[in-house]
C-alpha cells in the first residue's frame, strides 16, 4: 500500500511538471499553430535564472523568501524570454509555419549550448527550503514534501488558467482563436497581440516549471528542459492540442503510467509504455481526448 | 452606370487576389453605393468569396480599396474591420465551442446601447432563450442569426455578407432575408447570394463576376429582367430560380 501511495504521489508530482510545460505548448499550438520546440529552453533558462537568484544568497538560499524569489525570477525570465522570441523572431514568420518550427528548434539547441557555456554542462545542486526535502507520512508512505509542492503548484496553475480562459475577455479571445483565428481577426480583434500574450504566458509557465523541475530533481542541468519536453509533447497530443483540461488529465495519466511501469516492470519500461500509449491514442483518437479536429481550411 | 465616387461607401479598383500561387481575381473594380444592397453574382468558383476576403485582407491581394474616402488596402484585417466593415462569412463561422452570449460578447467592439440590443431582440427572438447554449449545437439558421447579430451589434459603415441562405430551409431563408432587409435599411450591404429570389427581393445593384473578372455591373432589376443575360452569366434562368440555390450551391468552396 505504502509503495502504491508513494508511486502515486511521485507520479502526480511529475505530472504537475508535465502539465506546466504541456499547458503552454498546447495553448501556443492551439492559438498560433506552432509546435514550439524552444519550450524546453524556456524551462531550462527559467530554472537556471531561478538557481542564480537563489545561489547569490549563499547559506540563506534555503529560506522561504529566497525560494519565493526564485519562483518569481524563473517565471518572469521564462515569460520575458518568450515574449522577446515572439516579437523578434516568430512575428516575422507569421503564416510561414515550417520556418517558425525551424526557428524554435534552433533556439532550443542554441539555448542549451549557451546554458552549458555559462554554467557548465554538469548538474548543479539546487537550493530549496529544508522542508521540501523532509517527508510527510501519508497512508504509511513517507513522501518527500517537494512532490506535494509540485502537485499544488500545478493545481493552482490549472485553476488560474481556467479562470483566465473562462472568465476574462482575453480567455474568450484565446478560446475563439483556438477554433478559428482568422474569424477572430475578422471581428476586429488584433490576434497578433493575443499571439504574443499566449506565447509569453506559455513561457512564464515553462519558467515556473523550470524552477519546480529543478526542485523535483534537486539539481539544474542544461538538458533538463529537453528531457521534459519530449514527454510534454506526448501529453499535449494525448490530451488534445489546444485543450488545457485535456493536458491536465493527460499529464497525470502519462506520469502515473510511467512511474508504475518503471517500478513494477523495470526501469525504462515506463518511458516505452508512454510512447506506446501515444501510439494507441493516435490510432484510436487522432485529435486527442479533449481536442477538436484541427481545421485545415 | 457607375455611381459617382461621392456616394460610394466602398470603392474597389484593380483588385488582384491570390490563394496560394493561384491568382483568383484579375483587376476587379466596382463600387458599393452608400445605400442599398449590392449583389455580387457569378457561377461557382468565379471569385465571389475571394473578393470579400480580399477586401478584408484575409487573402493575399493588391489593388486599391477605399472605405468612405480612406484607403484601407494596406491595413491588417482587424483594423479594416474596426473602421466599420462587418463580415458575415460563408458557412457562418460562429465559434462552435463558445456560447451564443460569448459569440456576441467577442464580436462587440464598443458600448452597444439599448436601441441596438432592442433591434437584435426584435430581429432574432430565437436567440434570446439560447444565450447560454454552445453555438455549435444551434441549427444552421440559428447560427446564421448569430453571425448576423455579430455584425449588427456594432456601428458599421458597410456589411459584407457571404451566402447567408446557403443550406437553409425555405422558411428560414425568408427569416434571414427579412433580417437582411432590416439591416439594409440602416447601412449598405455587399451580398454574395446564389438564391436569385433573395437577390431580386433585396438587391438594388448587381456586380457579376466571371473567371475572376467583372463582366457586368448595373441596376439589379435590369439584369434580373434580362433572361438571356442571367442564363449566360449565371448559368440559370431567372424565372425558375426562385427558392432553389442556383448552380448546386453547396460546393462553393472557399472562393
Amino acid at each position: 500500500m505504502s509503495t502504491v501511495v508513494l508511486l502515486a504521489v511521485t507520479g502526480l508530482g511529475l505530472g504537475g511538471l508535465y502539465f506546466l510545460v504541456a499547458s503552454g505548448l498546447s495553448l501556443i499550438y492551439g492559438v498560433m499553430r506552432i509546435l514550439n520546440f524552444a519550450h524546453g529552453a524556456f524551462l531550462t533558462v527559467g530554472g537556471y535564472l531561478g538557481y542564480e537568484a537563489g545561489h547569490r544568497f549563499g547559506a540563506q538560499a534555503n529560506s522561504w523568501p529566497v525560494f519565493a524569489l526564485m519562483l518569481v525570477v524563473g517565471t518572469v525570465a521564462g515569460g520575458l524570454l518568450a515574449v522577446l522570441v515572439e516579437l523578434l523572431l516568430i512575428r516575422r514568420l507569421y503564416e510561414r509555419e515550417i520556418e517558425q518550427v525551424l526557428v524554435t528548434v534552433g533556439l532550443g539547441l542554441a539555448a542549451v549550448a549557451l546554458v552549458s557555456g555559462s554554467w557548465g554542462s554538469d548538474a548543479r545542486t539546487f537550493p530549496a527550503p529544508r522542508w521540501m526535502a523532509r517527508t510527510t507520512s501519508i497512508f504509511g508512505a513517507d513522501v518527500p514534501n517537494l512532490r506535494f509542492a509540485c502537485i499544488v503548484a500545478a493545481v493552482l496553475v490549472l485553476l488560474g488558467l481556467q479562470l483566465l480562459l473562462g472568465r476574462t475577455r482575453y480567455g474568450l479571445i484565446i478560446r475563439a482563436g483556438v477554433e478559428n483565428r482568422s474569424m477572430v481577426a475578422a471581428l476586429g480583434i488584433d490576434v497578433r497581440r493575443t499571439f504574443t500574450a499566449v506565447f509569453g504566458l506559455g513561457g512564464a509557465l515553462a519558467g515556473l516549471g523550470g524552477v519546480l523541475t529543478a526542485l523535483y530533481n534537486s539539481t539544474v542541468s542544461p538538458g533538463m528542459g529537453d528531457s521534459l519536453l519530449i514527454f510534454a509533447f506526448i501529453v499535449v497530443v494525448i490530451g488534445g492540442l489546444g485543450s488545457v483540461t485535456g493536458s491536465a488529465v493527460a499529464a497525470a495519466g502519462v506520469a502515473l503510467l510511467q512511474q508504475f511501469a518503471n517500478y513494477y516492470a523495470s526501469a525504462g519500461i515506463g518511458d516505452l509504455t508512454v510512447v506506446a500509449a501515444l501510439a494507441v491514442v493516435l490510432l484510436l483518437r487522432p485529435s486527442g481526448f479533449v481536442g477538436r479536429q484541427v481545421r485545415l481550411a | 452606370m457607375t455611381a459617382p465616387a461621392a456616394t460610394a461607401v466602398l470603392a474597389v479598383r484593380e483588385l488582384d487576389a491570390w490563394i496560394g500561387l493561384q491568382q483568383i481575381l484579375h483587376r476587379v473594380s466596382f463600387e458599393v453605393p452608400a445605400t442599398g444592397v449590392t449583389a455580387l453574382l457569378g457561377r461557382n468558383g468565379v471569385g465571389k468569396t475571394t473578393t470579400l476576403r480580399a477586401l478584408l485582407a484575409l487573402v493575399r491581394r493588391s489593388g486599391s480599396v477605399t472605405l468612405a474616402g480612406s484607403r484601407i488596402d494596406a491595413e491588417p484585417t482587424h483594423r479594416i474591420v474596426r473602421r466599420g466593415i462587418g463580415y458575415v462569412p460563408e458557412n457562418r463561422e460562429v465559434f462552435a465551442g463558445l456560447t451564443v452570449a460569448e459569440n456576441l460578447q467577442l464580436a462587440r467592439r464598443g458600448p452597444g446601447g439599448p436601441d441596438r440590443d432592442q433591434l437584435l431582440t426584435e430581429l432574432f427572438p430565437d436567440l434570446l432563450g439560447r444565450l447560454a447554449q454552445p453555438a455549435g449545437t444551434l441549427s444552421g439558421g440559428q447560427q446564421q442569426m448569430v453571425a448576423l447579430a455579430r455584425v449588427l451589434l456594432n456601428d458599421n459603415r458597410a456589411l459584407l455578407v457571404d451566402e447567408p441562405t446557403k443550406g437553409l430551409a425555405p422558411r428560414v431563408v425568408d427569416q434571414v432575408a427579412d433580417a437582411l432587409a432590416v439591416a439594409a435599411e440602416r447601412l449598405p450591404l455587399l451580398l454574395v447570394e446564389q438564391d436569385l429570389a433573395v437577390v431580386g427581393r433585396l438587391a438594388t445593384r448587381v456586380v457579376v463576376l466571371a473567371e475572376g473578372r467583372v463582366v457586368h455591373t448595373g441596376p439589379a432589376a435590369d439584369f434580373l429582367g434580362d433572361q438571356a443575360e442571367v442564363r449566360r452569366l449565371l448559368g440559370v434562368s431567372g424565372s425558375n430560380a426562385g427558392g432553389a440555390n442556383a448552380g448546386g450551391g453547396s460546393d462553393g468552396g472557399h472562393r
